[in-house]
């Protein structure tokens, strides 16, 4: 089993399209460096400097892991992350 | 061509509805979304401005999950996001263009200010003003 992760349509040119894709990982970051053999390039578009990019919400299940762990959320087969770009400006 | 024309067509009726929130918000940023199906903006949801600032705004992130996953059920999509400047010209500002992340989006400014509706295309940090249609509705 793997953990599902839902892609934002800016940044599906990295998963050939897809919606959703497979990853596996016990923490949110192993998660982020598993997606990034599969779909190169991606982790640059989610992570900066070690911490999640300011521009990107992820979530795990229902809760964005700013009020979790961050990168070091543990995560387990059967969870759904979900990737959604930050709306926000000035 | 995925993004569509180049060209906001939108209802009387959804025009009323942003300004209402943008004015009721003032001197607040107000901010939200119309969602729709093929590029057609139907349904007017208001968002909270986590900030609650007069220069940001941003989509609770708690609230926006929960849109956005009542928009993939309804195979919707986000046509419009709209915000309010209320000091400035509705025209988008740095850090707009730098967040702007929905090639496929409208983005609507207003400024309560200047009395302002405007609509925008931001794509790869590229800003190209659109053409505004308001029909009856």
């Amino acid at each position: 089993m793997a953990i599902e992760v839902r892609i934002p349509t800016i940044l599906r040119t990295y998963t050939d399209g897809a919606k959703a894709v497979d990853a596996t990982g016990a923490t949110l970051e192993e998660l982020i460096g598993d997606l990034e053999a599969r779909h190169p390039g991606i982790k640059d578009r989610l992570v900066d400097a070690g911490k999640l990019r300011r521009f990107v919400n992820v979530y795990l299940n229902d809760e964005d892991v700013r009020f979790l762990g961050g990168l070091g959320t543990p995560v387990s087969d059967g969870d759904t992350v979900t990737v959604l770009p930050a709306v926000a400006g000035g | 061509m995925p993004y569509g024309d180049v060209m906001l067509t939108i209802s009387q009726d959804l025009v009323d509805k942003i300004k209402a929130h943008a004015r009721a918000d003032h001197p607040d940023e107000a901010c939200g979304i119309i969602a729709g199906r093929d590029g057609e903006p139907e349904r007017f949801i208001a968002m909270a401005n986590a900030e609650r600032s007069p220069t940001f705004y941003r989509f609770d992130s708690s609230e926006q999950l929960k849109v956005w996953r009542e928009m993939d059920d309804r195979d919707e999509e986000p046509v419009v996001i709209y915000h309010s400047h209320t000091a400035t010209e509705a025209y988008p500002s740095r850090t707009d263009v730098t967040y702007a992340s929905e090639p496929n989006a409208h983005y609507v400014l207003v400024s309560t200010a200047l009395e302002q509706f405007r609509s925008f295309r931001i794509i790869d940090g590229v800003v190209t003003e659109e053409e505004v249609r308001i029909v009856a509705g």
